[in-house]
């Protein structure tokens, strides 16, 4: 015991040394990076030349958040290490449990018009069902739909927008065109879309993985270009306007005598039309979702699963792939252009802006970061994302703190790739990483991530 | 006329070759296996075993020849060229059926003709459960039983029972291979012993006429290995299905193989029971990697 061995000895300084090492690394990193993007901003002055000033308190901010990050997070690293190992046991999340949390989500969905009426009351609720409600909802529904090709066939799918604008295009042409109603439009809208999903898929069957994303991208791209350019049908830029709104069983909801308010002897006030609104999107998501669960259970819902862990297998036991994937495209499409259909009902306009390349990113990371294939992931992460990026415009109390120029809007897409690096460090396969078997014989155990593919392409 | 039926046995190759660009996989291989036999394809690394699968599933498609599968009582011989001529893919008659594999998706290989297959290097399911694998093995039964989806998803009855007749079938597959107690685990996360034996469970589940095995007992200690004869013994005796095997390890070749083909090169060196092919100098030369005339010489020294 009186002599211990130097090597012995340096590993307690070592691990200090290293982590300041690597946080000094981290450091030097965040100077390269932030003197060019922050130590200058130009500025106009009074006589309209752009003038450099100088923001180095910027940099060293961000150098030092960068070193004390990193030396902090090395520190627990290290003093976590040391502790035995967790068990890593095989997850038995008790059946009634999800179960229990699936149905209090609901019912907290239900309840959400009139939580939000009691709350902030009627002026203010308008904001809290629209913005926030109608818009997470659609995104909720657009990620279920995805969540077919994407989630449970593994066909990685870039263009999932061009079915949207497919479905809402729809929905006004034909409003326009032929004066159909909203509710005529919307299963039009849908089968359209799915037709749509079929044309897209019969090209790109024979293509897999960063083969199959770029085609789909250039589609979703190429309804975009079109929707701009054929002007005589589509209007282009201008967009489409005056797209009927839904109606209450016949019933507008307007300050009419023959409106929805004076039918049932209501004050008129937007919010009707609006918590009716909430009520459409939020039964045609559940539709997807209900849809999507009974699919799962049915052999074509398995052949998509089987399909995203082994296609050269599927096709040994006698699927039809090529069928199996256009199914898979079809269905998608025909929910996403559900949502699209109802999006413009909802707007009651709609230009090519709405439908540009960033709108299938969002949607698909929704997907990938709830947790490929798991409907209630889906769902936490679209509330998550979309909320999370709505609620950037309600922190007025930034700008007490950072100066009136500060508009946290400006920061979502950081945000927005912050947070996804964030869960692919924690949580790689998504919020909810593991596969629910569709069948069981004794008791249904989930299925780790690490065994479950991600499907080819 | 001329119907002298010349039985068609469960499945002929004939001529078959498969070219890659130049090289020649198979060359000209001719070959039968007749009905409730195990028949082997033997030869050394490279000889085309694989290959010759390939085509009989129709995951290749060979560059020419013809692969018979017949189902149930024999056709005329006539009647056979008759159908090759029309260019159908293949022709069911009360008493039986007649299909033209060459000209035959493999799906469809695998739905119609009811060949099944596994694979050299094992394909499950992986993040499936064991139950979901030998499901998804029955989906033509089931696709039809859910009306194509529509009658499923709206919860018909007549989907139920069907679903529930899969799974007893799987059921009765999961006793005959031993992994009921493990039903609901990930198929990823067996053994590798039990996984080959899944994956032969689950070709059966699709009720095939011809199960073909790539070398089914590749990896698999003695033990596994004495097993798996049993159970592929079995398979013919209970269920009539006829196996065509690859297979590297002697033991089992010989041991319950009914006709062995044995090929080097893309091309048939022989042909026969096991024990003619077993004493074959030209078998016994391309597996100890020597020409036909020295066989006995380097025997010889062998043996000293």
């Amino acid at each position: 015991m009186a002599v211990v061995p130097a090597e012995l000895q340096s590993t307690k300084a070592r691990p200090i040394t290293a982590a300041l090492k690597e946080a000094l690394g981290a450091g030097l990193l965040a100077l390269g990076l932030s003197v060019p993007i922050l130590a200058l901003r130009t500025e106009q002055d009074i006589s309209n030349r752009l003038v450099l000033q100088p923001r180095w308190n910027y940099v060293v901010i961000a150098v030092l958040a960068a070193f004390f990050g990193r030396l902090l997070y090395l520190m627990y690293a290290a003093a976590t290490a040391n502790r035995a190992p967790r068990v890593k046991t095989v997850r038995t999340v008790p059946a009634g449990l999800a179960q229990v949390v699936s149905l209090l989500g609901l019912v907290a969905l239900i309840l959400y018009p009139w939580i939000a009426l009691s709350i902030v009351g009627k002026a203010g609720a308008i904001k809290w069902i629209d913005n926030f409600g109608i818009q997470i909802m659609i995104y909720i529904m657009l990620g279920w739909g995805l969540n077919i090709v994407v989630g449970l066939a593994g066909l990685l799918d870039l263009g999932y927008v061009a079915f949207y604008a497919v479905g809402a295009y729809s929905t006004a042409l034909l409003a326009h065109n032929l004066g159909l109603s909203f509710w005529l439009c919307l299963p039009l809208a849908g089968i359209l879309a799915a037709f749509w999903g079929i044309l897209l898929g019969f090209p790109v069957l024979r293509l897999r993985g960063d083969y199959l994303a770029i085609v789909t991208l250039a589609f979703g791209e190429i309804i975009r270009l079109v929707l701009i350019n054929w002007v005589p049908v589509t209007n282009g830029y201008a967009g489409i306007s005056g797209i009927p709104r839904p109606s209450f069983f016949g019933l507008p909801f307007n300050a009419s005598d023959q409106g929805f308010a004076a039918f049932f002897g209501l004050e008129f006030t937007p919010l009707h039309r609006l918590i009716f609104l909430f009520y459409v999107i939020l039964g045609l998501a559940l539709l997807t979702n209900w849809v999507t669960l009974r699919l799962r259970r049915l052999p074509v819902g398995r052949a998509w699963e089987a399909l995203r862990e082994d296609e050269i297998a599927c096709r040994s036991l006698g699927i039809n792939t090529t069928n199996t994937k256009l199914t898979a495209f079809a269905i998608g499409a025909g929910f996403g252009g559900f949502a699209g259909s109802f999006f413009a009902a909802r707007q009651g306009f709609i230009s090519p802006e709405s439908f540009t390349f960033i709108e299938s990113a969002v949607v698909l990371a929704i997907v990938v970061l709830g947790g490929m294939g798991s409907q209630i992931g889906v769902a936490i992460a679209a509330i998550a994302m979309i909320g999370g990026t709505e609620i950037l415009r309600e922190l007025d109390w930034l700008k007490d703190v950072f100066g009136p120029a500060f508009d946290p809007t400006q920061y979502r897409m950081l945000l927005f790739g912050l947070a996804m690096v964030l869960v692919m460090i924690w949580k790689p396969r998504g919020l909810i990483s593991y596969r629910s078997p569709s069948i069981f014989l004794r008791e249904k155990k989930k299925v780790r991530s690490d065994l479950v593919k991600e499907g080819h392409g | 006329m001329q119907t002298a039926a010349v039985p068609v046995p469960l499945l002929r190759v004939e001529h078959l070759t498969m070219r890659f660009g130049g090289l020649v996989a198979i060359d000209d291989l001719s070959f039968e296996a007749a009905r409730g036999d195990i028949t082997a394809i033997i030869g050394p690394n490279g000889a085309g075993k694989t290959t010759v699968f390939n085509c009989i599933t129709g995951f290749y498609k060979p560059s020419c020849g013809r692969m018979l599968l017949g189902h149930g009582e024999a056709l005329a011989a006539a009647d056979i060229e008759a159908l090759t001529a029309t260019g159908a893919r293949s022709r069911t008659l009360p008493t039986g059926a007649v299909f033209l594999l060459e000209r035959m998706p493999d799906y469809e290989i695998a739905a119609n003709a009811r060949v099944a297959r596994t694979f050299q290097n094992i394909r499950l399911f992986a993040g499936m459960t064991v139950l979901e694998n030998l499901i998804v093995a029955q989906h033509n039964a089931l696709m039809v039983a859910s009306g194509w989806t529509i009658a499923g998803l709206l919860g018909l009855r007549r989907y139920q029972e069907a679903e529930a007749k899969a799974v007893d079938r799987a059921r009765f597959w999961l006793d005959k291979i031993g992994l009921t107690e493990r039903a609901d685990d990930p198929a990823g996360d067996l053994p590798y012993g039990a996984q080959r034996r899944l994956e032969i469970a689950r070709a059966m589940c699709s009720d095939p006429v011809m199960l073909c095995l790539d070398e089914p007992a590749a990896g698999l200690n003695p033990r596994e290995s004495a097993d798996l004869k049993e159970f592929l013994r079995s398979i013919r005796a209970e269920h009539g299905t006829s196996i065509l095997l690859i297979e590297h390890d002697m033991s089992v070749v010989m041991e319950i193989s009914d006709h062995v083909v044995v090929l080097e090169y893309g091309c048939k060196i022989s042909d026969g029971p096991p024990e003619h092919v077993r004493n074959d100098p030209k078998v016994i030369a391309a597996y100890l990697g020597v020409e036909d005339e020295e066989v006995e010489k380097v025997e010889a020294e062998i043996a000293t």
